[in-house]
C-alpha cells in the first residue's frame, strides 16, 4: 500500500462519507482549511467531526450544516474572541442541532496517542476534581494495578479519517512537515484513512530540523493544495492571515452574514 | 495609564526570573513577555503549541505563531507538551485566565448557567487549562475583577484552584501547590493559610476596599496587612505599550 497522488475533490469524495468521524489537525500552524471547503462544498452531512482546537474552519464547516457531533478541547477563534457558528449551534441548533464531546487538551492528545498506538484507551493525571467526567463518557477514572493511585482514563478515538495539511511531499507520496508539529503525526496513525494536502511536491525530501516524515504506506492519499492552509499559515511558505481571524468575527456573528459568506467564497465559487 | 495595564504589569512582576512558565493566550502572554523584557529575561515561555523556551520579539495573537517556533530552543509535539513537561512536574508557573472564578480559585471556561445542555452561554472550552492547574508547580491567574466573574461558585469546574477548601487539592490527587495568586484590575487575592479562601491582599494605587468588595460575588475577606501595589514605573508602561504595538503592527502588514 502507497499514497496515492490526487486531486482534492477527487480525495474527499473517495476518503470522506457522509456519517463518518473525520479530523482534521493542525495546532494554530498547518490546518487543512481548503479541504474542510472542499467537505462543504461537497455537501457532506452528518459528520462527527474531531479537532482539539475548534476554530474558523470548523465554525464553517458547522454553519454549513456538515456535522452532528463536535469532539474538541478548545472551541475559540483565537486571539479574537468566541466561534459564533459552534455557538449558535450548540445553543440554538442552528443550521442543525450539535452533540458535543468535550475534553482537556491533555485528553484529546492522549486519545489520539492511544488511536495511533492501537490501544483501546490511555491514562492520564487529570480532570480529576473537574465536571467534565460528569458529562464527557470517554473518561473514566480508575486505579493504577500497581500502586493504586487514582487516575483518568480516555477513551481512544475512532477515527474513519483524518486530513492534515504539510509542507511537502515527494513524487512517492513521502510526506514532511515542520515548525510547529501539534498532534499531526497521531491523527495520521489513529484513523483508518488519511488525507495530507501539501504546499508542494518536490523531488526528494531535504531533512529538516525537528520535522516529522510521514513514509507514503502510512498515509492513503497525497493532494497538492497551495495555501491550503490559509488563513493559518505553513512554515516557510506563508504567513499567519490575522486579519482574515479577526474579520471573521464579524461575518460569523450574524446568521444572513454567513449564509452570504458561504455562497459566495465556497458553494457558488466553479470547482 | 489604564486598569488593564495596572493588572499586566502586577501579573508580569510576579515572575520570577528563570522560572518555567507555562503561558496561556491573551493578557497571561502579554505578561509574561513584559516579564521578559523587564526583570526577567531567563523567563522560559512554554506555550502549548510545543514551544518550549520561545523568546518572541512581539507578541503572539495565537499559541501557534511562526514566531514562537522559530525563536523556541526545542519545538515539540502536543503529547509530549502535557505528558512528558507539565504531567511529569517540570513547569514552575501556571499563568491562566477565567471567565468565572470562585471563591475557592475555581475557574470555569465552559459554560455559563446552570445547565451544561442548555447553557446561557457556551465558552470556548478547557484547553490545556485543567491539566496546567493540576499539575504546575503553582497557578497565577490574571482576570479582570467583576461580579459576573468573581462568583460564589462557579457554574462549571474546568479547572480545580482549592476544590471547596482545605485539604481538596491532595485529597484529588492534584500534585502542584494551585492558584498562589489572583491578580486583577483592582488589586491582587491570594488564598488564605487555613481556610484557603481568596482574600484581598493588595490594591492597586487609587482603589479602594469598597470598590473590590463591589466588584466580588462573595463577602470579600481583607488581609490585616493590606498593601498598596507599587504604580506601573515609566519604564514598564513604554515597554508594556511597545509590546502591545508589536500586535497591531502586524494590521498594516495585511497583504492587499
Amino acid at each position: 500500500m502507497t499514497a496515492e497522488l490526487m486531486s482534492l475533490p477527487e480525495a474527499i469524495a473517495t476518503l470522506v462519507h457522509d456519517g463518518d468521524t473525520v479530523a482534521l489537525e493542525g495546532f494554530t500552524h498547518l490546518i487543512p482549511v481548503l479541504a474542510g471547503h472542499e467537505i462543504i462544498r461537497q455537501r457532506r452531512r452528518d459528520l462527527t467531526l474531531v479537532r482539539m482546537t475548534p476554530d474558523i474552519v470548523y465554525d464553517q464547516m458547522i454553519g454549513a450544516g456538515c456535522a452532528r457531533k463536535l469532539i474538541f478541547s478548545w472551541g475559540g477563534n483565537p486571539g479574537v474572541g468566541s466561534l459564533h457558528r459552534f455557538r449558535d449551534a450548540v445553543q440554538n441548533g442552528w443550521p442543525t442541532p450539535l452533540a458535543i464531546e468535550e475534553h482537556s487538551h491533555a485528553g484529546m492528545a492522549n486519545r489520539y496517542v492511544a488511536a495511533a498506538s492501537g490501544l483501546p484507551f490511555a491514562i492520564l493525571r487529570g480532570y480529576s476534581g473537574t465536571d467534565l467526567p460528569a458529562h464527557t463518557d470517554t473518561i473514566s477514572m480508575i486505579n493504577c494495578p500497581f500502586t493504586g493511585e487514582e487516575l483518568a482514563a480516555v477513551r481512544a478515538l475512532d477515527l474513519d479519517v483524518a486530513i492534515v495539511h504539510a509542507q511537502q511531499a515527494d513524487r512517492a507520496g513521502n510526506v514532511q512537515l515542520w515548525g510547529i508539529t501539534g498532534v499531526q503525526k497521531e491523527a495520521v496513525l489513529a484513523a483508518h484513512r488519511s488525507l495530507v494536502t501539501v504546499e508542494e511536491i518536490v523531488p526528494e525530501l531535504s531533512p529538516r530540523p525537528g520535522a516529522i516524515v510521514l513514509p507514503a504506506w502510512a498515509v492513503t492519499a497525497v493532494a497538492t493544495v497551495p495555501g491550503g492552509a490559509h488563513p493559518s499559515y505553513a512554515h516557510d511558505y506563508s504567513e499567519r492571515d490575522n486579519s482574515y481571524y479577526r474579520d471573521w468575527d464579524a461575518i460569523s456573528r450574524d446568521r444572513d452574514t454567513f449564509s452570504q459568506w458561504l455562497h459566495a467564497e465556497i458553494l457558488d465559487e466553479a470547482a | 495609564m489604564n486598569t488593564d495595564e495596572t493588572m499586566i504589569v502586577a501579573a508580569a512582576r510576579a515572575l520570577r526570573d528563570g522560572a518555567v512558565c507555562f503561558v496561556g493566550i491573551g493578557q497571561p502572554s502579554t505578561a509574561a513577555n513584559l516579564a521578559r523584557r523587564t526583570h526577567a529575561p531567563s523567563l522560559v515561555l512554554v506555550y502549548e503549541s510545543g514551544t518550549l523556551g520561545a523568546k518572541p520579539d512581539r507578541l503572539p495573537l495565537s499559541i501557534g505563531d511562526g514566531v514562537l517556533a522559530d525563536t523556541a530552543d526545542l519545538v515539540i509535539g502536543v503529547p509530549e507538551v502535557f505528558n512528558y513537561w507539565l504531567q511529569a512536574g517540570r513547569i514552575d508557573v501556571g499563568f491562566l485566565g477565567a471567565a468565572q472564578i470562585d471563591r475557592f480559585a475555581n475557574i470555569n471556561t465552559t459554560v455559563i448557567g446552570p445547565d451544561y445542555d442548555n447553557p446561557k452561554v457556551r465558552l470556548p472550552g478547557a484547553g490545556g487549562a485543567p491539566e496546567i492547574a493540576a499539575s504546575a508547580r503553582e497557578v497565577i491567574v490574571v482576570v479582570r475583577q467583576s461580579r459576573r466573574s468573581f462568583v460564589e461558585r462557579v457554574d462549571f469546574i474546568t479547572s480545580v484552584g482549592h476544590g471547596r477548601g482545605p485539604g481538596d487539592r491532595q485529597r484529588l490527587g492534584l500534585r502542584g501547590a494551585g492558584p498562589t495568586e489572583v491578580i486583577t484590575d483592582l488589586g491582587i487575592l491570594k488564598p488564605h493559610p487555613e481556610t484557603r479562601e481568596l482574600i484581598l491582599t493588595a490594591l492597586h494605587p487609587g482603589v479602594t476596599i469598597e470598590q473590590a468588595r463591589a466588584a466580588t460575588g462573595w463577602d470579600l475577606a481583607v488581609a490585616p496587612d493590606l498593601t498598596v501595589t507599587e504604580p506601573p514605573s515609566s519604564d514598564e508602561l513604554r515597554l508594556l505599550r511597545e509590546l502591545i504595538a508589536t500586535q497591531t503592527d502586524d494590521t498594516a502588514r495585511r497583504p492587499a
